[in-house]
């Protein structure tokens, strides 16, 4: 008997599927469920009032990110409300017997970088966290997404979320990548060609040449911004690299079950005949280091280019879009990119913190000082494990001595919620993911870049091709 | 969540177009940890007058809200439905909802009722001085007047509201499918389980 091809998509979903109802819809089995303080009070407190228990502690795991502070982090939290929120956290976990690494556990991170880091997050598993970021996980050929706090309740309760199937969109990426060019740079232009609603209803798998010759870290940055151009995951194909990543990971198989598994992530990969609803090729050759001009993460535009006309948009909405998003930005069409000052820097985020971002920021800062008009220079690593390698390889030392402020992991400036915030009026030059409108602070000003790139905007001031920056290829 | 199948009770004659969920709930309540207790930020701008309708002693508590066109628009926070329930509403009547708010407040056992603009203007009307039934297994909503307006609702919705069914307790009792699940799962993928508790 000849089996239809299938995704990896297909896969992953048919290996899941608990039972299926007449109305389309199916119950997928969640194998790992992964929990932060902002989204999951609610579901807890739904919990206690229907009597209900968490049915699989041993697939869930706790860490708080978004609230915490990346300084002075041995003394009470200032902001009553993100305490409550951190207590709430550390009550309800223990409440219910779920693990938690604790804020100043070594281990503590931004919940999509410690998941794989543990070796929680596997290939072929589904993934869920309230968050839209936990496309990240994707990169691990691992089914992830973000979800709201009622299907967290439903998480907890049951292991299973009620889904209809995605349709499935192939993102191709051919050729090679350019001196300079980061994978920050290729899923800014992926979002830059599908726009922000290209992927909405579809699972994105990103394959092609680019994609196996990226490092795991990189895989994770392209995936993270999934969500950016309207998929809810985005996946990419387990190979050699994700089982070497996966070796000895704390929470990875061990012995014969490693064995066992690795043979079963070897099948995970898209068939060669399999069919995708919907398909895009781009050319990593013509990628540029790419900077965000205005408030949607698909405003992209080449570091060598100048800020877009509103009328050079064929659609008028759009065109209506681009005059407020200048205008909130403080900006007018024709400026060169290399000419906007910037007053404030973030290299961090589950888009760009891990060990290899932060090797290219200090590769640019070595050596270099941060302009004398910058007001905050943050380097936040993604976990503590991340941090711990950093200042292994000195590369601490590097950002201190070229006067950036060195920090313990979190959220962080991505997102305002946590002290860290751009002032309002100010640009920033950030590794994060969304540049929307009051996202890093109420006013605030986001020019979305690669690690490298913002590095570069450090030591000049001002927006900046990194290239020019760097030693030959 | 508490079955529902027919509710007789004062009805708040809103009827606002266009109600988006930051007028619902506005942003700067959200960074609690509690579902309860939102009802007090609840249409918090409207309320900051001290005539506004919600705040009148006849509408105290009422489980109905009679609103205008496209109810619930705006953000997807589910603190809209948590809101609105906290304040005592059960039942939202008006012409449309929104795509999402539609399915939260589903999730949180509220009965959205859509019924035509002319039928929600004589409820208005009513609600003045009277209560209002909504009779969910029959699917009308009737007045001390004869008057009598039937509506649709999606029949999945209406036996969930009906047995007080909400999507985790109709999850629950698919238990030996869940179960089944696992125990294989547990044989072919060994490695799944028990990994948060590992190191």
């Amino acid at each position: 008997m000849t089996q239809t091809p299938r995704t990896l998509y297909e896969k992953i979903w048919d290996a899941h599927v608990v039972a299926e109802r007449d109305d389309g819809t199916a119950l997928i089995f969640i194998d790992r469920h992964l929990i932060h303080e902002v989204t999951t009070p609610q579901a807890f407190e739904g919990l206690r009032t229907a009597g209900r228990r968490l049915r699989r502690p041993d697939l869930t795991l706790a860490v708080p990110d978004h609230n915490v502070p990346t300084n002075h982090r041995f003394e009470p939290i200032t902001d009553p409300e993100s305490a409550a929120q951190l207590d709430a956290l550390l009550r309800n976990t223990k409440d219910f017997g779920v693990e938690l690494i604790e804020m100043n556990d070594a281990r503590q991170g931004i919940v999509h970088v410690i998941g794989p880091e543990q070796g929680f997050t596997l290939p072929g598993t589904t993934v869920v966290c309230g968050d839209s970021h936990t496309a990240t996980h994707g990169a691990f050929g691992a089914l992830a997404f973000g979800i709201g706090t009622s299907e967290i309740e439903h998480v907890f309760a049951t292991q299973t979320l009620l889904l209809r199937r995605a349709k499935t969109m192939e993102v191709r990426v051919e050729g090679s990548l350019g001196h300079g060019v980061t994978p920050k740079d290729v899923t800014l232009a992926v979002i830059g060609h599908t726009g922000t609603g290209g992927g909405t209803g579809h699972v994105i798998e990103y394959r092609g040449p680019v994609i196996e010759a990226m490092s795991i870290e990189g895989r994770m940055t392209v995936c993270n911004m999934a969500i950016e151009g309207g998929a809810r995951a985005g996946l990419i194909a387990p190979d050699e690299k994700t089982f070497a990543y996966f070796k000895d990971r704390p929470r990875s198989p061990k012995g014969a079950d490693w064995e066992k598994a690795v043979a079963y992530w070897r099948t995970l990969a898209t068939d060669r005949d399999a069919r995708f609803d919907k398909s895009i090729v781009i050319d990593g050759t013509k990628i540029a280091p790419l900077v965000t001009w205005g408030t949607s993460p698909e405003d992209v535009v080449p570091i060598t280019g100048v800020v877009p006309e509103p009328a050079s948009f064929a659609d008028p909405t759009k065109q209506d879009a681009a005059q407020k998003s200048l205008d909130y930005m403080g900006l007018t069409p024709g400026t060169r990119l290399e000419d906007v000052e910037v007053q404030n820097i973030f290299i961090g985020s589950c888009t760009n913190s891990r060990i290899e971002d932060l090797r290219a920021a200090a590769a640019v800062a070595k050596g270099r000082h941060v302009a004398g008009h910058i007001k905050q220079a943050l380097v936040v690593p993604g976990s503590g494990l991340v941090k711990r390698q950093a200042e292994a390889e000195g590369l601490d030392r590097i950002f201190i001595e070229a006067g950036f402020d060195w920090r313990e992991p979190g959220c962080s400036m991505c997102l305002g919620m946590n002290p860290d915030k751009v002032p309002a009026g100010e640009r920033c030059a950030s590794t994060s993911n969304r540049n929307f409108v009051g996202r890093q602070g109420p006013g605030a000003r986001t020019h979305l870049m690669s690690p490298a790139m913002a590095a570069a905007a450090a030591v000049t001031g001002r927006l900046t091709d990194v290239r020019q920056l760097m030693g030959a290829a | 969540m508490d079955a529902f199948k027919i509710l007789t009770g004062i009805a708040v004659p809103f009827g606002a177009k266009n109600v988006d969920t930051d007028v619902i709930i506005p942003a700067r309540f959200l960074k609690t940890i509690q579902r309860a207790g939102l009802g007090k930020g609840a249409f918090a701008v409207i309320r900051e007058n001290p005539d506004n309708i919600f705040d009148q002693p006849r509408h105290k508590g009422a489980p109905v809200l009679i609103a205008g066109d496209n109810f619930g628009c705006g953000s997807s926070r589910e603190h809209a439905p948590w809101a609105l329930t906290d304040m005592g509403f059960r039942i939202v009547i008006a012409p449309s909802f929104a795509d999402i708010f539609s399915g939260n407040a589903f999730k949180n056992g509220m009965l959205l009722v859509a019924l035509p603009q002319e039928q929600i203007d004589r409820l208005m009307e009513v609600a003045e001085t009277d209560e209002i039934t909504v009779d969910l297994e029959n699917q009308v909503v009737t007045t001390p007047y004869q008057d009598r307006f039937a509506f649709e609702i999606d029949p999945f919705r209406k036996h969930c509201l009906l047995n007080g069914l909400d999507e985790i307790g109709l999850t629950q009792a698919m238990d030996k499918d869940i179960a089944a699940f696992e125990a294989k799962l547990a044989v072919d993928q060994p490695w799944i389980a028990g990994a948060a508790q590992v190191a």
